[in-house]
Parts: structure tokens; C-alpha cells; sequence
């Protein structure tokens, strides 16, 4: 399956902006953090098509996934 | 011990008072709107000589805990017709407090045409005739001054807006860098217009450390509150780096970014204007992606930002700033919206409310959707000049919607709604309709743990917890904000538990008392029913505490989301 892999801030560095992935059928959230290189206490948000999701969320072919460190403002 | 300095511009007379005993355990916020509550008719009209201008530092301010140097300023506001308090760093919140000075109570308004400076110093204030500076933008009445009296020198000045009583006009205060930080919300310049005082300075001869009661104690307290504020992720590493427009592009994934006047929630033009971009930018330009506000900020989440010549544009350029000219404006152009920034500033208006009005000057076919060239003119030719046109823009965001039937204006009690859509961000919602100030993200800043993570998570998209989260947030808020604090400390304040008692041990050491949380939170909800009743007996009730019809009426894209809590549900709130 393929999905859309966003990154941002410091998550961007050494790495890419946005790319497709080819994923194995039942690949978690998790995994693809790892084969980033990220641990899982880096996450700070993780976003599944515009929604919270988890490190266990489970993706799915066409699936866009954002994946934040800890940040904010206002 | 602290004193009260009251000038009366009727008479034009000055006195120094002792502190009112009632005055003694309040600062910042919480002074300004017991002062304005205790002494202002609540239905005066906001530009008369009735209302009071009121400037207090926070009770931690002029000390060495971190981040503790904001500035409260309270009147009622011409804009929302209730109490306001907004609060801004610079140098001058220090100064006052370490010249021993609780607060300045500004009253009365000249009888005559003529314009005033106000000088501050330990002795006291004495009014000047002013008129060399009059007309001028705040960046050349700052050099002016320094020129004048010293490089060292607190200024508060106004702009064009704020000389011509314009709703959204701002009051600036010099920053550690002869640059600019505002008051900028509820259009507290025009209260200063009002009343003929183009600026007011501030010498610090004379100026002591501030006393406490117990030094040690307060050092302990104080290492602790800094580490907690270094050691948070969003404190330590992603403000100082990204500044508050790291947003951008996180709103724009949750589906919250408005844009294009609230009529969707993302924006295709995010990435141009995102923190990571503009950081990129600061670098590439040799411009500083870290700056301060105040002297004793360790988070550092200001910037200075250069154009392509490496000369400065603008600093402490915010992400609802960028968000309102950028996504709502549907421009790309993060260059034209610095100069934007920088002009808004100089005038002396709200960065805040002037780009919610655009978004709304847009819809309404002032300027075409994206025309940065054009916002760059209206703000130049129109709105600094005081022209007709210029006067209604510089009215905000409701004062464009009524002039030209627009129905879609995003405002609560007239002010600008910013930065997070409150149809996918429900918990700002609440606070956005319930808050005293208007539409105000600051006062219950639910997105920390609506988006962001922080403080645990409540979802967005539904309307359960967000109640009682605007609730809690707005309460703790405004006890921080009568601390002299910073708001950002909220975030490590949230998720370390180390950090809010280091805080209320800093003010007990400070003072020689003994608070506990709970005291604290009942400061907290001193201040907003105070509040509250100053705004009910002005004629805002919860009849107010409404979003625009529109957000019920229309779904917002990508979620399809509407405003869905019930008048009953919103209510609620108030149930403490």
C-alpha cells in the first residue's frame, strides 16, 4: 500500500518535507517512526488524515500521515 | 513600599497614594481590572473623560525569575464595550516595578485641544505639553525620546490610530531593542488618544531591586521554574526555534487553519508562510530566529526578521499575525506580510484585529482576495492617514462588516476571532464566546491540549470536556496574568509538576506569604467574575457569550465541521 508521509520542524531536518511511502499491508504508526530514525518519545503529534492519531493507529493504502515533535505557540 | 501614581488629565494634576490595603496581593491583571472594576461607571462611554487607563506590572515583575517582565494595561474597551486587560513585554513593566510603582491610574480627559507627554520617574509624573511628535508613527516617537531624554528610557507610546481614536488602535512599549511590543488588543490606544497623551516615559534613575521578603527561598524556587521552562519541549527547543508560527502548518493538518475569511479550514499556500519556512528565511538572511521580549526571557520565542537585503523588517512577528494576512487573506507573500507587521506596528494598531478586518475588507470587495500589494496601500495611504475609508478600517474586523453588509464577520463582542477555526477546534469555541476580553485565544488557551498535546488531550472535533477545559485554562490564566508571567509557561506548567509550585513559591518568598494552589485558583476565579460583573452591568450578558450565527450555519472544510454546543451548554461555563 502507499501512503503520504509528512514531516515538520525539526522532524524536516536531514530528511524531506513530504513523501509517498510504500508500506507493507499492516504497517502501524510506529513503525514508520522507527524507520525514520525517530524514537517514540520524540512524538509529540501525530496526525492521520487531519485527525489525532496514535502510535498504534494501524494505516491504511491512500492514508495521509503528519508527524510533529513537541511543539506550540499562540 | 509600592505606591499608586494617579494623574488626572481633567486638571491636570498628579498624586502619589499609598496601596488601598484590598490592592496590596493583587498585580497585573488582576490590579488593572479590580481598579477599572472598583472605579470606572461601567456604561461611560469608553472615550470619555469617565474611563480610567490603568498600567500595573505583574507581582513577580522587576525580579530574577524568568520570563516575569509583562506590562497589564486596563480600561474599558471601545471595542467590546467591556473591561479589557491586555498585557505586553518591553522594558517598561520592569522599570515601574522597580521604581516601586503598583500602578498608574490615568483619569479625566483635557479640556482643551491640546496634547500631552506624560514623564514618570521616581519622584512621580508630571504632564507635558506635547507637540513636536504629534502625528508620527511609534517607531520615530521612540527615537524621538531616547534622543530627548535618554537612551535608557521607558517609552509607552501611540501611533496615527491611537491619536485618532481608532477601535483597533494598540499601545506600544519599547522593547529591549528600541523596537516595539503592544498592547495591542480592544483598542486600549484610542483610551490613550482620549485622553491626549501621545506617550509617557519612563526614567529609571532611582530604580532598587525589588525586595523579598526570603532571598533563599526564592533562588530554590526560581532555579526550578527555569528548569522546568528549559526542559519542556515547547519552551525549551520549539518556540525558541520556530517562534509561535510553527503553528501554521499544524493547524493546517488539523484542519483549523481559517482561511479565505472562515470559509475553509486549510490553506494552499501554508508552507510559504509556515515557522519552518520563515525560519529558514531568518537564517538564510542573517536575521535572529531567537529574540526575547523582555530582559529574563529564557524561552526566546520572538525573532527579528530581514528582507532579502539583510536590512530589518520587523520582530516579534506572531503566528496570528502571519495566519490573519497570510491564510485568511489568502496571501503567500511572507515578505509583504513582514512589512505589514512592521507598519501595523508603527501606526499603532492591532496586528490581530486589522487582519481579521482585511479577511472581512476582502469579502466585502475592498481589495481582492491575495492583493498583499493593495493591504500594503490601504494601511499606508487610508488607515495611517485617517482618511474615511481609512477610519473604517481601523475600526477592525466588525466595523468593515457593518459599514458594508458583510454577514460573514467573525467577532465576539466586536473583536477579531483568530487563528484556530472554533468549528474543528471546539474548545477555543468556548473560550472565544465566554471569555471577558471578546474574542481573545490568550485568555483559555484550549488549543495546548485540543491540538497540541499538552496538558493531555481532549478532541477537537467533539464537544465533550471543552467546558470545563476553557474553564480551567481560563481561571489559571488569569491568575498567570496577574504574575507578570508570560503565558507561554503555561506549557510546562501543564505537564511538569515541579512548575506551578515553584511559581507560587517565588510569589511567597516574594512577599513572605503562604498561598497554596488553591488560593491561587481562587485568585483566578476572583478575576473573571470581577470581570464578568463590570461587563454585565455594562450591558454585555450571556446573550454575548454567542459565536456568529455563521459558524453554526456553515461547515468548515476539510471536517465539515459546524459550531454545535447548545446556548444552554455555553452557559455552563459560568457555573463556578
Amino acid at each position: 500500500m502507499q501512503i503520504t508521509l509528512k514531516l515538520f520542524a525539526t522532524f524536516r531536518n536531514g530528511r524531506f518535507k513530504v513523501a509517498e511511502q510504500e508500506l507493507a499491508e499492516g504497517t502501524d504508526v510506529r513503525q514508520v517512526v522507527l524507520s525514520l530514525g525517530l524514537t517514540e518519545e520524540e512524538i509529540g503529534i501525530v496526525m492521520l488524515n487531519g485527525r489525532h492519531g496514535e502510535l498504534d493507529s494501524k494505516l491504511s493504502h491512500g492514508d495521509t500521515l503528519s508527524l510533529f515533535p513537541l511543539v506550540g505557540g499562540g | 513600599m509600592d505606591k499608586i501614581f494617579r494623574v488626572n488629565m481633567t486638571d491636570l494634576t498628579t498624586k502619589i497614594e499609598e496601596v488601598p490595603a484590598a490592592w496590596a496581593g493583587l498585580g497585573g491583571r488582576g490590579l488593572t481590572s479590580t481598579i477599572v472594576a472598583a472605579e470606572v461607571p461601567p456604561t461611560c462611554h469608553a472615550l470619555s473623560p469617565e474611563n480610567k487607563l490603568v498600567f500595573a506590572p505583574g507581582l513577580l515583575t522587576g525580579t530574577a525569575a524568568a520570563n516575569s517582565g509583562r506590562l497589564s494595561a486596563g480600561a474599558k474597551s471601545p471595542l467590546t464595550g467591556g473591561i479589557k486587560e491586555s498585557n505586553a513585554g518591553g522594558t517598561a513593566a520592569q522599570m515601574l516595578a522597580k521604581l516601586g510603582i503598583k500602578a498608574i491610574i490615568i483619569e479625566g480627559a483635557p479640556k482643551t485641544g491640546a496634547w500631552y507627554n506624560l514623564a514618570v520617574s521616581a519622584n512621580g509624573v508630571t504632564i507635558n505639553e506635547e507637540k513636536e511628535l504629534l502625528g508620527l508613527g511609534n517607531f520615530a516617537v521612540i527615537d524621538a525620546v531616547e534622543a530627548r531624554l535618554g537612551k535608557k528610557t521607558g517609552v509607552l507610546t501611540i501611533g496615527p490610530a491611537g491619536e485618532l481614536k481608532m477601535t483597533a488602535a494598540n499601545i506600544s512599549v519599547k522593547d529591549p531593542d528600541s523596537k516595539i511590543r503592544s498592547h495591542g488588543r480592544g483598542g486600549l490606544g484610542a483610551v490613550m488618544g482620549s485622553k491626549q497623551i501621545k506617550f509617557i516615559s519612563i526614567d529609571g534613575e532611582g530604580a532598587k531591586p525589588v525586595t523579598i521578603a526570603d532571598p533563599e527561598k526564592f533562588k530554590t524556587a526560581a532555579r526550578a521554574f527555569s528548569k522546568a521552562l528549559l526542559d519542556h519541549p515547547v519552551s525549551g527547543e520549539g518556540l525558541p526555534t520556530y517562534g509561535t508560527n510553527v503553528l501554521v502548518n499544524i493547524l493546517n493538518e488539523a484542519g483549523g487553519l481559517p482561511t479565505k475569511n472562515f470559509t475553509v479550514g486549510q490553506f494552499e499556500g501554508h508552507d510559504k508562510i509556515s515557522g519552518e519556512t520563515m525560519h529558514d528565511t531568518i537564517v538564510a538572511r542573517g536575521g535572529k530566529p531567537k529574540h526575547g521580549c523582555h530582559a529574563g526571557c529564557i524561552i526566546q520565542c520572538s525573532q527579528v526578521y530581514h528582507d532579502k537585503e539583510g536590512k530589518y523588517v520587523t520582530s516579534g512577528f506572531e503566528y496570528e499575525t502571519i495566519w490573519g494576512l497570510g491564510a485568511d487573506c489568502c496571501i503567500d507573500n511572507l515578505d509583504d506580510i513582514a512589512r505589514a507587521d512592521n507598519l501595523m506596528d508603527d501606526i499603532g494598531i492591532d496586528s490581530i484585529e486589522t487582519a481579521v478586518m482585511f479577511g472581512v475588507a476582502m469579502e466585502a470587495g475592498i481589495l481582492k482576495w491575495g492583493d498583499s500589494k493593495e493591504m500594503l496601500r490601504l494601511l499606508t495611504d487610508e488607515i495611517a492617514k485617517g482618511t474615511a475609508l481609512g477610519r473604517v478600517l481601523g475600526g477592525g474586523a466588525a466595523s468593515v462588516g457593518r459599514t458594508y453588509g458583510v454577514t460573514r464577520v467573525p467577532v465576539v463582542k466586536n473583536q477579531g476571532i483568530p487563528a484556530y477555526d472554533p468549528r474543528s477546534v471546539k474548545g477555543i469555541g468556548i473560550t472565544y464566546a465566554t471569555s471577558t476580553m471578546g474574542a481573545d485565544h490568550t485568555s483559555g488557551y484550549t488549543i495546548a491540549t485540543n491540538i497540541l498535546n499538552v496538558g493531555g488531550y481532549v478532541d477537537p472535533l467533539k464537544k465533550d470536556g471543552q467546558v470545563e477545559l476553557s474553564r480551567n485554562l481560563q481561571i489559571a490564566t488569569a491568575a498567570v496574568d496577574s504574575t507578570g508571567m508570560c503565558i507561554f509557561v503555561a506549557f510546562p506548567a501543564l505537564d511538569i509538576p515541579e512548575c506551578l509550585p515553584a511559581l507560587i513559591d517565588m510569589i511567597n518568598a516574594r512577599f513572605g506569604i503562604a498561598l497554596t494552589g488553591d488560593d491561587v485558583n481562587n485568585l483566578g476565579k476572583y478575576i473573571l467574575k470581577t470581570e464578568r460583573e463590570f461587563n454585565q452591568k455594562a450591558g454585555l450578558t450571556n446573550v454575548h457569550d454567542r459565536l456568529p450565527d455563521f459558524f453554526k450555519t456553515e461547515p468548515v472544510a476539510p471536517h465539515n465541521a459546524v459550531w454545535d454546543f447548545t446556548d444552554e451548554e455555553i452557559d455552563e461555563f459560568w457555573n463556578f
